[in-house]
């Protein structure tokens, strides 16, 4: 299973396609892709996004889904995913409490 | 301290202004991305892991205490209340907005600051000894002659596209603390026979992917010839330099091919061709720059300065600090003082916007309004009344500054690494955390002594691992952290590359392998070695031996 990320143009948030040519700041609402159909067509859906200075370099990542929703499952994404593993106050991972 | 003439501050204006267009023509689409890539980079302005990263020039590392105090409010209201100082004395913003980024170079712009040549593949910000215009051990203050670099290479337009990115590092004593061997180009000042000062000029040298120490290929450079010599050089590597492979277009990658040798004879026919034109500064423009380095108004003062030599004697906690955080000034009865950013379980470099503009304040009352920033990410004041010592130890021990670590085993260089940055491998910060959390106890830290552990999170070696007395490097092994460790690495004017002890370790394994390294260490040392001599006389066996030993 694939999600798109990317970063919003204005203040660089890492952000996640979500249903509706929406962009959620959490993975958790990120639109799901499976096989490579799918995700060429989330692709291109992020692709319109960034002709609309919406957000800056989309791409695919590897998901899985945990208790319905999906997970990043490189080390890399999911540190992008919540925030700076040494600063717990900082980033999303701070704004869940 | 430098300040702007009109043509800085015109030149500096302008940038401010060109880029707030550009972030408008961005932002309504006028741009786009590939477009507006390269020129957000010629300000500083990057795409980082969790958002965009600034990273705004400290020229040479000198700040002022208004500087400072506009860092701290930058970081303020504008990012998340902290900065980053990094190992080429920049300092970093890691949240800020795009479109706040014009009006943080502007109030940037108004305390003479700016984020040019922070990025892309020009001659990047050069820098210096951060006891520069202070040690005892100095010829000549090293700033001067970054300063005529800096004017000489911001905007050269033959230099600023560049076959790859070009870093030059200047030291005006014989012992280097400013790493000058592992840079593009060196310049070490040394004297010639007629005791007249000039430049060792040494190139090629670099770390990252292919590390090398760099060559000497002109053993006395007279001052004046400086301009003229430095631009041969890039003349000759923006000719020869490989343009096809990004990988291969350092200027070491080029010395190494064609050899020190027919390089500096390349150097040399380029140069006698240009030698006695005007690239070389008139003697009264390099005197005009010289007075803006002139010593601030030191009082004659004693040698010898009973207060503190009481206080030192009667409180331990200072005297440790003195041991390792003091360093010797030119001026009598002055001193050197490093301000740790490296407290345990610290994020290394890592500085709050009240810690900024507390400096701020301790410099203006005890140096002079002076402050310095280390490529070892520590602050420094640099000059200090020793009478004064005391006092403002006791002022910095509340604010986290007083860590008695300068030089050993918790004053570490890491990178941001993987908790921060898009390129790296593996996380950096929290190893080092783990290390000082390890090595807490104060008296064993001064019993293994000067010991120097730097850390990269990938194999761009901004944490300098190579030359790390012990060097730790993160790579990623089927989605696992794991860690290399050298031996053995020196960034001094007897420069060395680390050597590979073994096989990497795990996260949860590197520290306890850190351990047993310094524990060998213990156990083999002679009387008096430091632990790079014993590593140098023993070679990597012993250490090896215990760590994969029982395997």
């Amino acid at each position: 299973m694939q999600v798109v990320t990317a970063n919003r143009l204005d203040d660089g948030a890492v952000v996640y396609l979500a249903e509706n040519g929406a962009w959620s700041d959490r993975i958790a609402g990120g639109r799901l892709a499976e096989g490579k159909e799918d995700g060429a067509a989330l692709l291109a859906d992020a692709e319109t996004a960034v002709a609309e200075r919406k957000v800056v370099a989309p791409y695919l990542i590897d998901v899985v889904v945990e208790d319905g929703s999906p997970r990043a499952v490189r080390f890399k994404e999911r540190i992008r995913a919540s925030g700076p593993p040494v600063r717990p106050d900082l980033g999303k991972q701070a704004a869940r409490g | 301290m430098y300040r702007y003439d009109e043509f800085d501050a015109i030149l500096v204006g302008q940038r401010v202004a060109q880029f707030r267009d550009q972030v408008t023509r961005r932002l309504s689409g006028e741009l786009n991305e590939e477009e507006f890539r390269p020129l957000r980079l010629m300000n500083g302005l990057y795409l980082q892991l969790h958002a965009y990263m600034l990273r705004v020039a400290i020229p040479y590392g000198t700040l002022s205490s208004r500087q400072m105090r506009r860092l701290a409010d930058i970081a303020r209201r504008y990012d998340k209340g902290y900065g980053h100082f990094t190992t080429r004395q920049n300092i970093q913003y890691n949240w800020p907005a795009l479109s706040d980024v014009p009006d943080i170079l502007a109030e940037l712009a108004e305390v003479e600051m700016h984020a040019i040549q922070t990025s892309g593949n020009c001659i990047r910000n050069v820098t210096s000894d951060q006891y520069a215009g202070a040690a005892a051990d100095e010829i000549e203050d090293p700033r001067i002659y970054c300063e005529i670099i800096r004017q000489w290479s911001t905007f050269h337009p033959e230099f600023s596209f560049l076959p790859r990115k070009f870093k030059i590092a200047v030291t005006g004593a014989p012992n280097d603390r400013a790493a000058v061997r592992v840079h593009d180009i060196g310049l070490r000042m040394v004297r010639n026979d007629a005791g007249e000062p000039g430049f060792e000029v040494m190139v090629g040298g670099g770390l990252g992917r292919t590390p090398m120490i760099a060559k000497t290929i002109r053993p006395f450079l007279p001052k004046r010839h400086l301009l003229s010599y430095l631009e041969a050089i890039l003349r000759v590597y923006n000719m020869f330099g490989r343009r096809d492979n990004m990988y291969k277009a350092r200027i070491k990658i080029l010395i190494h091919e064609v050899g020190a040798e027919r390089f500096s004879q390349l150097v040399e026919e380029e140069w006698s061709h240009i030698k006695e034109t005007p690239v070389d500064l008139p003697a009264g423009e390099i005197e005009r720059i010289v007075a803006y380095f002139a010593p601030p108004a030191f009082e004659t003062l004693a040698a010898h300065v009973p207060e503190f030599e009481d206080s030192r004697r009667d409180d331990p906690a200072f005297r440790d600090w003195v041991k390792t955080n003091v360093f010797a000034h030119k001026q009598s009865g002055y001193a050197i003082v490093n301000l740790s950013l490296k407290p345990v379980d610290g994020i290394p470099g890592d500085a709050t916007a009240e810690q900024m503009d507390a400096v701020a304040d301790l410099a203006d009352w005890y140096s002079f309004g002076e402050i310095r920033v280390s490529h070892e990410q520590n602050l420094i004041l640099p000059h200090v009344k020793q009478a004064d010592l005391y006092e403002l130890w006791k002022a910095m021990v509340p604010l986290g500054l007083a860590t008695a670590n300068i030089g050993l085993a918790s004053d570490i260089i890491a990178c941001p690494g993987l908790d921060y940055c898009s390129l790296a491998n593996a996380r950096s910060i929290p190893v080092a955390q783990r290390i000082t959390r390890r090595f807490e106890d104060l008296r064993r830290l001064h019993d293994i002594g000067e010991l120097k552990i730097k850390i990269s999170g990938c194999i761009n070696a901004c944490g300098h691992h190579h030359v790390g007395h012990i060097g730790i490097l993160g790579v990623d092994k089927k989605g696992e952290e794991f860690y290399q460790i050298t031996l053995g690495g020196d960034a001094t004017e007897n420069a060395a590359l680390g050597t590979l002890v073994g096989p990497a370790f795990s996260y949860d394994t590197v520290v306890d392998a850190v351990e047993t390294i310094i524990d060998t260490y213990l156990q083999v040392r002679e009387d008096g070695e430091r632990f790079l001599d014993t590593v140098r006389r023993l070679g990597i066996h012993p250490f090896k031996e215990k760590l994969y030993g029982a395997h």
